[in-house]
């Protein structure tokens, strides 16, 4: 079986009377898109931010590289390599879209302490950047503000960021939200390469993207995951028609 | 490369600014060499504050606590270098101006951080009254503290010294100030294009997306502030020797007040605001000052104007809207 | 002696602390439901208390004179903010800070054009001169426990206000959801300038009260205003009780500390240089207060929302 490189145990988190994480155990392993589902209100976002920091759980701990990070920050866990997209796009609305992913580069240089050089004449800074916007297709519009781009250039924009942090795992929250269906499509095609250089949790609507990609799904209901297995499980699976996918078979 | 429409305003402005003192010489009245001295030493002290205000989005009310303790630092080691008294652990004052400018630093960087380690770990309105509540202890305290002066302020006898320069010259004073003006701005615009002038101001628009890439934006913020601190002291100190005074009211919040219009007036954010910006007021208080006493009230509403209705300041104005690249 | 001497110490540190409520409630309940920051609150109090001199001196009467400084800061207040203040409520606080240090400009200058550069004085109404007989066998006076009992009304009142009335409840709902209350069919407007004004009038009520014990000045109300400032910063902003908490927690801490430091500088210090280190540390004592506070809850004592 291949390397685990994010492993969650047993997480809860409470708000008030409301269990919004109740003894979740995920885990994501080396090469594989690990697909997280739940209709709204299921507690996926609860979930996403006690994993990338934003959150402290009540209870259970996560472990990330064989280390446990469930006491770090964020901006220790994105060092340590857990890269994310965020559900809304999280940007520096007006640095131009490579001054976004340069920043990106610099902090994983671990150089933000330097005063004197210009970045843009910074050859160490700009040209990985550069690289990052090419593969993702944004090369073109490097020079716009991150504010003027579209929406679906600016999901581009996060997937270059988190490629620029050379993360050891990929957080992606709904990046086909809002794309059109070219964009999904295209974007589909890059995450299916993009498993092999690092694992993905995928949390995502769209239903055929997460069949078309996931080599496991996760099905979050209530604050529980009700099972986990493959595409050709879940789809059998009776327990997550009826929770879930009852309305569509 | 050709020079943008902001790059040659910038240059405008600098030359308008040196050149005042010597049209003044030649026409015969001093007075004005004064006038432009205390706007290099105002833009001075608001490209410090620009620093956190413009570049990280940090609205510091308290900037004039390091204005007031760079010109109590000149005051106080000028006072102990004519008395011959020692100041504290057996160390001698100085009316040197680059050994005063550096105890300035030094000093303005220890108080900047003990100040922005307790202010930055809040935002928004905490943040803007946090700052101006610890201007407002060491207000307090340089009043309270009679052995400088109290509420009378402490007088420096004769205007420290610059080797190899008669400082006592008004020319040549401004001359000095003009040059450390320029030093400030270089610094400024050298840190804006860094690395940490990126972080600094991403930190600004996105603090989540800067965290989300691993850099923390506290330490950013923290080193900016103090940083900060520190141009904003040495252009006090400047100030103090430009009176002759060091008093209270360099601490008080109308100074914090006005260092931060001083930037608005000019536009936010940009190299040459505070540049802008304290010509503008300079003349502003001269001019209104010439034609009533209540100038303050006419400065209120031509203020309010600005802020309700031609917001990015002189330089938006001129130089159209602000790019970053 | 000592015992006596401490009460009225604590007393007067209890009026201070009245006084800061008064200021801080209106600044509070201005951010919590605008999310505005108004520096000109200042200026508030001293309308107050300029309105309450010039017609307590025409008319003899201080009660009148009372009356007059709430309605004059109640109108000052809503005429800023129909004309100014409510262009402000969707800007950056930066914003905020510069166009309300314009307005302290305008009245600041604008009074000292009307009234002249003397202050004023006020003098404390027939009905509470005198003082009256503490335990421990010292006097206090008279108008000071006045203010105490007053300060304690107002808090009441805003209370049964913000917890029992209609407009309270609107307020509540301004103060967690903006968007609630529009579509609840509430006019956010009128809303907005009933809040202002009262704020305005509690602050310019302080103004006059004070104005009786001190003289009536331009500028009087800047100090006040910065230690309602650390008041509500140590309370909590947007919260009402934080801001009755840490108005008494600053007052009385500040009064104390005046009193007590140099007393107990002297145990460890010659008494001329414990004097001067003593008043020294005492001004930056609730500073001092404020900086621990915040080092251990960065948001204040009570924080109102989020």
């Amino acid at each position: 079986m291949a390397e685990t490189v994010l492993e969650i145990e047993n997480l809860v988190k409470n708000f008030g009377a409301l269990r919004a994480t109740d003894g979740v155990s995920l885990d994501l392993r080396q090469g594989e898109i690990h697909a997280l589902i739940g209709p709204n209100g299921a507690g996926k976002s609860t979930l996403i931010h006690q994993i990338c920091g934003t959150l402290k759980p009540d209870q259970g701990n996560i472990r990330f590289s064989g280390q446990d990070i469930t006491a770090l920050g964020v901006a220790e866990r994105a060092r340590l390599g857990l890269g994310r997209t965020f559900q809304v796009s999280s940007i520096a609305p007006e640095f131009s879209a490579l001054r976004n992913v340069m920043l990106a580069v610099q902090a994983k240089q671990g150089t933000s302490f330097r005063f004197f050089t210009p970045v843009m004449r910074d050859r160490s800074l700009t040209e990985p950047a550069m690289a990052m916007l090419e593969r993702v297709g944004l090369a073109a519009r490097a020079d716009i503000p991150a504010a003027e781009l579209s929406h679906g250039e600016r999901r581009q924009l996060e997937i270059a960021i988190a490629l620029a942090l050379e993360s050891r795992a990929f957080l992606l929250d709904e990046p086909m939200a809002g794309m059109g269906p070219e964009g999904s499509k295209a974007l589909t095609g890059f995450l299916d390469g993009l498993r092999h250089e690092a694992p993905i949790l995928l949390v995502e609507h769209d239903m055929d993207a997460v069949f078309a990609l996931a080599d496991r799904i996760s099905v979050l209901v209530y604050g529980k995951i009700i099972t986990t297995g493959t595409v050709d499980e879940i789809r059998r699976d009776p327990a997550v028609r009826s929770a879930y996918l009852g309305d569509h078979a | 490369m050709t020079l943008s429409r902001e790059t040659l305003i910038n240059l405008i402005l600098i030359v308008l600014l040196a050149a005042v003192p010597f049209v003044a010489l030649g026409i015969g009245q001093p007075f004005y060499i004064t006038l432009a001295t205390r706007i290099a030493i105002l833009a001075l002290a608001a490209v410090g504050l620009n620093l956190v205000l413009g570049l990280g989005g940090l609205v510091s009310f308290g900037h004039a606590a390091f204005f007031g303790i760079g010109g109590y630092v000149a005051g106080i080691l000028a006072a102990h270098a004519s008395s011959g008294e020692a100041l504290m652990f057996g160390l001698a004052g100085s009316d040197q101006m680059p050994v005063i400018w550096l105890v300035t630093l030094i000093v303005c960087g220890i108080v900047g951080l003990a100040i922005g380690a307790v202010s930055l770990r809040t935002s928004g309105v905490y943040f803007i009254m946090i700052t101006l509540a610890f201007s407002q202890m060491i207000y307090y305290f340089a009043v309270s503290w009679p052995a400088y002066g109290g509420e009378d302020g402490l007088s420096i006898l004769v205007r420290n010294r610059f080797p190899g320069v008669n400082s006592m010259k008004p020319i040549s004073y401004f001359l000095i100030c003009l040059g450390m003006l320029i030093a400030g701005l270089g610094l400024f615009s050298l840190i804006r294009a860094s690395r940490f002038g990126a972080a600094l101001q991403a930190a600004r628009q996105n603090a989540v997306r800067v965290a989300a890439v691993g850099i923390s934006p506290y330490p950013i913020r923290l080193a900016a502030f103090t940083l900060s601190g520190m141009i904003t002291g040495v252009a006090g100190a400047l100030y103090a020797d430009l009176n002759r005074f060091a008093s209270p009211s360099m601490i008080s919040w109308h100074m914090s007040g006005e260092l931060i219009v001083l930037i608005v007036l000019g536009g936010t954010g940009r190299l040459f605001g505070p540049v802008a910006g304290a010509m503008l007021y300079v003349v502003f208080e001269f001019a209104l000052g010439g034609l009533t006493e209540r100038w303050q009230f006419f400065l209120g509403l031509i203020l309010l104007a600005v802020v309700l209705f031609a917001r990015g300041g002189l330089l938006g104005l001129l130089a159209g809207k602000a790019r970053h690249g | 002696m000592t015992i006596a001497l401490a009460i009225e110490q604590l007393l007067n540190g209890l009026q201070l602390g009245v006084m800061l409520f008064l200021m801080a409630a209106g600044l509070t309940l201005i951010f919590g439901v605008m999310g505005l920051i108004n520096l000109a609150h200042g200026s508030l109090y001293m309308v107050g208390a300029f309105a309450c001199a010039t017609i307590a001196a025409w008319t003899g009467s201080f009660w009148l004179g009372l009356v007059a400084s709430l309605a004059a800061a109640a109108a000052a207040g809503a005429i800023i903010e129909l004309t100014v203040i409510r262009r402000l409520y969707d800007r950056d606080h930066l914003d905020q800070v510069l166009a309300t240090f314009a307005l302290i400009l305008i009245f600041s200058e604008g009074t000292r054009w009307i009234f002249g550069s003397f202050p004023l004085y006020l003098d404390i109404p027939p009905l509470l001169q005198g003082a009256v007989a503490l335990p421990g066998g010292a006097e206090y006076p008279l108008y000071r426990l006045a203010i105490i009992a007053v300060g304690a009304a107002v808090a009441i009142g805003l209370y049964l206000l913000i917890s029992k009335t209609r407009l309270g409840m609107r307020i509540r709902a301004g103060e967690s959801d903006r968007e609630m209350i529009g579509a609840l069919g509430v006019d956010i407007r009128t809303l907005y300038t009933i809040v202002f004004a009262l704020g305005s009038a509690l602050a310019g009520f302080a103004g006059a009260m004070v104005g009786a014990l001190q003289s009536v000045q331009v500028g009087m109300g800047e100090p006040v205003l910065i230690l309602a400032f650390v008041v509500i910063v140590i309370g909590g902003i947007g919260s009402i009780k934080g801001a009755l908490i840490g108005a008494i927690l600053v007052g009385v801490v500040d009064t104390l500390g005046r009193f007590l430091l140099p007393q107990i500088l002297a145990i460890l210090l010659p008494p001329a240089q414990a004097g001067l280190m003593g008043g020294a540390l005492a001004s930056m004592l609730i500073y001092i207060v404020m900086a621990v506070i915040l080092a251990v809850k960065p948001r204040g004592l009570f924080t109102a929302h989020g």
